[in-house]
């Protein structure tokens, strides 16, 4: 069982039978009061969202959900496909199931599919990912300010915010857990 | 093959705007006559709190609050004493909470808790000239007084139940964070005031309605920066309620912890007193717009 300690992001439980992940979470506590623990939860089967509040003392069943090594294999109309590495069945994940997890998916990627049964209703990425940046403003001479940020695009069509010194082109590293920049990468 | 840590590099502006802040507030107590103190962090034990837990270290405990301390200085006879330190409390980590943080307080004796209402009002406008603050969007107006909001009144105006039943439901801190703390503070910064005698364990109740404590809370655009309020005084009385505080925190299977002795024993030599509490990583985050306390800080837990 999990207590309210546990709960954070990415963290996933059942509630009335059916595996939630907590999309979004927050720690509040008011004045001299009590802590109350605020997520945002994802039923994994209907994608239904919506908040619920916690307070310390609670507790919560762990989702009864088994990981499988999987391989990323292309993008076709029923979603994005993968593959056992055992038993090459293939199973197709939609695009809600992934939300913005789909813009790290690289050709080939080794990934880890959650299922619920034989229903896939999740992925775990690896937690860097190294991605082409194929839209940015060009660097402005002079600009020497440590910790400017610029948007930037990268070739999988995820924009996120990167250091002024990065140029259209380059090879980046990005945090899949935070979608943040971490660091260019040598060729 | 890596270039510098750019999460670290990223935060530069609001690190320094966060010393030039610290700066600014040592000034502002210096000159109005504040003599700085620096109280230990590792002690026997806080004062006992139903929902505040201490991190442990080693056979003692680090400090959820300098405030014991700092009441046996003012007990024995330092008159106007400020101290900027770190906190820690256990397991309290979210997008305005860190287990270690860093806390400003400050006592003046012979006053009460609307002189710390004066002190906060003139504090913020030193830390803002222009006395026009934008967080997030909002614009928060620093040229008048603050607003002052009695609890009771800030249900009626926001929340869907009235004082009296959500404490009779048991949901006051649920229907507070979520229908009241959002409205507090938009327009200008608000003061909260007339909390419920039983919400204020160190507090000295009204003289004139002893149902009421004299304890204030500062919002600035929803979020609590501060509470504060007239000591209590009376070393019986304070060691009824730690006692009680006490048996609250047994009731919810937390482990007991002795009771401070010596600041009980002083507690006689204080005079009339007022003490404020505020949360340095808050004000720094509404000062430079900063969404969430991550940012404010060069560390958080998790990059350690």
């Amino acid at each position: 069982m999990y207590t309210c300690s546990d709960l954070k992001k990415g963290l996933k439980l059942m509630i009335d039978g059916e595996p939630h992940v907590i999309a979004g979470f927050d720690f509040t506590k008011p004045g001299k009061g009590q802590a109350l623990y605020k997520c945002k939860l994802r039923n994994m089967i209907t994608g239904a969202l919506f908040d619920r509040t916690y307070r310390s003392g609670e507790s919560f069943e762990p989702a009864p959900l088994e990981e499988r090594d999987m391989q990323y294999l292309y993008q076709d109309e029923t979603g994005y496909v993968f593959m056992d590495n055992k038993s090459f069945e293939q199973i197709s994940l939609t695009e809600e199931t992934l939300g913005d997890d789909r813009y790290f998916l690289v050709d080939n990627m080794e990934v880890k599919i959650l299922m619920f049964g034989d229903m896939g209703i999740g992925i775990t990425l690896p937690n860097f990912v190294t991605l082409r940046v194929t839209m940015a403003e060009p660097w402005v001479k002079g600009d020497t300010a440590a910790g400017n940020n610029k948007p930037a695009t990268v070739e999988t069509g995820y924009n996120l915010q990167v250091p002024s010194f990065v140029d259209e082109g380059i090879l980046i590293q990005i945090d899949t857990r935070t979608g943040e920049y971490v660091t260019r990468v040598k060729e | 093959m890596t270039d510098p840590n750019w999460g670290l590099l990223k935060k530069k502006h609001r690190l320094n705007e966060r010393a030039r802040m610290m700066l600014t507030i040592r000034a502002f107590f210096v000159e109005n006559g504040f003599l700085e103190v620096d109280t230990p962090y590792r002690i026997p034990c806080n004062a006992p709190e139903a929902h505040i837990d201490p991190v442990t270290s080693s056979d003692q405990v680090l400090h959820t609050s300098p405030e014991l301390c700092m009441k046996r200085l003012l007990a024995a006879g330092y008159e106007r004493i400020f101290q900027l330190c770190h906190c820690w409390r256990a397991d309290e980590r979210g997008t305005r909470h860190l287990s270690e943080f860093t806390m400003l307080e400050w006592y003046r004796s012979h006053a009460d808790y609307t002189d710390l209402m004066d002190d906060c009002e003139q504090l913020l406008r030193a830390l803002c000239p222009v006395r026009t603050l934008s967080y997030q969007g909002t614009s928060i107006s620093l040229h008048e007084p603050f607003e002052r909001l009695q609890l009771a009144e800030a249900f009626k105006r926001y929340a869907p139940m009235t004082f009296a039943e959500a404490i009779a439901k048991e949901c006051f801190d649920e229907i507070y964070t979520q229908h009241i703390e959002p409205n507090l503070g938009q327009q200008r910064p608000t003061f909260i005031t007339h909390f419920p005698a039983e919400m204020a364990a160190l507090a000295r109740l009204c003289p004139e309605d002893p149902d009421y404590a004299e304890r204030f809370e500062l919002y600035i655009a929803g979020m609590e920066l501060a509470n504060a309020f007239s000591e209590l005084n009376d070393p019986l009385e304070q060691r009824q309620r730690f006692v009680a505080e006490q048996a609250l925190r047994e009731q919810m299977g937390k482990a007991p912890s002795f009771l401070p002795e010596p600041f009980l024993q002083e507690l006689e030599h204080l005079p009339p007193s007022a003490g404020i509490a505020l949360g340095i990583d808050r004000l720094i985050m509404i000062l430079t717009d900063s969404a969430t306390i991550d940012e404010v800080v060069a560390f958080t837990p998790e990059m350690l």
